[in-house]
């Protein structure tokens, strides 16, 4: 379980930018938990902040029921390895083939080679492409090293999987197997996904529950059902009304 | 053709020990010089305002010290290491005497080389790693210095060239090498011949550097 209290993320530079301000949500084990907004709105800010690529400035977060924030050191490692994410531009090691790309979380943890090795092949089995392990990421479509970043990303066995506009780079088809893929994960493997999308048809696909965020705030939540037939706040109005067509596309 | 061989004869062992004389200074310095380097360049790297360890103060001095050193000329700097160079390897003349001053000023270059190619990593790249639980030095190896290694590559051809120029100037100091024979023949004898076939020497080699370099570069980049 994630549980988010009051957090808050203030980016200080030339001018100060409140990105998150006061965000309380709680997402349950085996969730698909949608987060969407306009662009700028914190979409990013929120996610990177579960597994600390963005340090909070106020506010707790407990993971499993740990306060988090301040973790440091190891325990702040051993978190990121029991979170998985992927990201819109894959960003996957291009100097590395497609196995050792799935390998890498396993060798940070000094797996021994035949045991990291025997697990990627497992992982590419189930995102389809154990046909592509000596390949090399500029050798494949985009929808084909978005499901290596997935293998890499379950490598670790994570329980939460954070998706950054994972299908934002995607034709429709392509989105439409990468979200069935991401539901399969779900289901089988009881994996609970954040998934950051501006898009209400990902949303509406697989998110069982969404929160709506603009400049910063939290301006609802609950049940992807609940949200889409009744809104209750003006943005998220706005935002059916924008993308009604794409609604169950 | 008699005449080459002629010539070869007489002069061949004498170009032949310039030749080996000329790689090896550049090839020590060289590897000496990224023993050096790499470390500035990481660190560089690292503790800009951007990087993984901002650290203001450390980012400055290694600023200061790659600038300076980069701004000395190299034959003076060969005149004012003799020093140190005796100090570091018992004397300042041939090849032990040219390799100090070589890498003292070459480190500052590659330093800033080492700092541009990994500064041309994604830094999606990175956070894809940290969100992978690596710790800074698994980021550095593993993702830092790997992913850029074809710009490493090329970059240490770069190097070795400019050092196989400055390894020629260290030949008027003593330090033999191509460019001590070009002198002392061309220059000092008038026997321009030589001279001829040691620049000659010098633009092949360089070029066959070059290609190596450019060659192992393509074929360990997995980008294309
Ligand atoms: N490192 C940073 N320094 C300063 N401001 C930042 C930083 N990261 C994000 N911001 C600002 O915080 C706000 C929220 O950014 P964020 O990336 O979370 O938005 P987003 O909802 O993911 O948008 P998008 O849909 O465009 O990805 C933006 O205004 C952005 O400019
Ligand atoms: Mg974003």
């Amino acid at each position: 379980m994630i549980q988010i209290n009051h957090l808050s993320k203030t980016f200080e530079g030339a001018t100060v930018h409140h990105a998150l301000r006061d965000v309380s949500l709680t997402i349950e084990d085996g969730d698909i938990y949608g987060i969407i907004g306009a662009s700028g709105a914190g979409k990013s800010t929120l996610v990177r902040c579960i597994n600390l690529l963005e340090r909070p400035t106020a506010g707790q977060l407990f993971i499993n029921g740990v306060d988090v924030v301040n973790l440091r050191g190891k325990p702040l490692l051993e978190l990121r390895r029991s979170i998985g994410m992927i990201f819109q531009d894959f960003s996957l090691f291009q100097q590395r083939s497609v196995l050792h790309n799935v390998t890498f979380p396993l060798e940070l943890r000094h797996d021994n080679k035949q045991h990291r090795v025997a697990r990627a092949r497992e992982l590419l089995e189930i995102v389809g492409l154990a046909d592509k392990e000596t390949s090399y990421p500029a050798q494949l479509s985009g929808g084909q090293q978005q499901r290596v970043a997935i293998a890499r990303a379950l490598a670790n066995e994570p329980t939460i999987m954070l998706c950054d506009e994972a299908t934002s780079a995607l034709d429709t088809r392509t989105t439409t197997s990468i979200l069935k893929l991401l539901k399969n994960i779900n289901q089988e493997f009881g994996v609970t996904m954040v998934v950051i999308t501006h898009s209400l048809s990902v949303a509406h696909k697989i998110c069982n529950k969404i929160a709506v965020i603009d400049e910063g705030r939290i301006v609802e939540s609950g049940s992807t059902a609940d949200v889409f037939a009744h809104p209750q706040s003006p943005i998220t109005k706005e935002l059916l009304a924008s993308d009604t067509l794409s609604v169950g596309a | 053709m008699e005449a080459i061989q002629g010539f070869l004869s007489q002069y061949g062992s004498l170009l032949a020990q310039g030749v080996w004389d000329t790689l090896v200074m550049t090839g020590v310095s060289t590897f000496f010089a990224y023993v050096i380097g790499i470390p500035i360049g990481v660190l560089v790297v690292l503790t800009s305002p951007t990087g993984l360890r901002p650290l203001r103060v450390a980012n400055t001095v290694l600023g200061w010290i790659v600038n300076i050193g980069r701004s000395i000329p190299f034959i003076i700097l060969l005149v004012a290491l003799i020093p140190f160079t005796r100090w570091i390897v018992g004397t300042s003349l041939g090849v032990p005497g040219a390799v100090v001053p070589l890498v003292v000023a070459a480190a500052p270059f590659v330093g800033r080389m080492v700092e541009q190619s990994l500064a041309e990593v994604d830094s999606g790249l990175i956070e894809a790693a940290m969100s992978s639980g690596a710790s800074t030095s698994q980021i550095v190896f593993k993702v830092f210095l790997r992913e850029s290694l074809p710009s490493l590559v090329r970059g240490a051809s770069i190097t070795f060239i400019t050092l196989f120029g400055y390894a020629a100037m260290a030949g008027t100091v003593g330090a033999g090498g191509l460019g001590d024979i070009a002198i002392r023949y061309g220059y000092q004898r008038f026997q321009g011949d030589i001279m001829v076939v040691a620049v000659i020497l010098c633009i092949v080699l360089v070029q066959i550097i070059q290609s190596i370099g450019d060659i192992v570069a393509r074929k360990i980049d997995k980008r294309n």
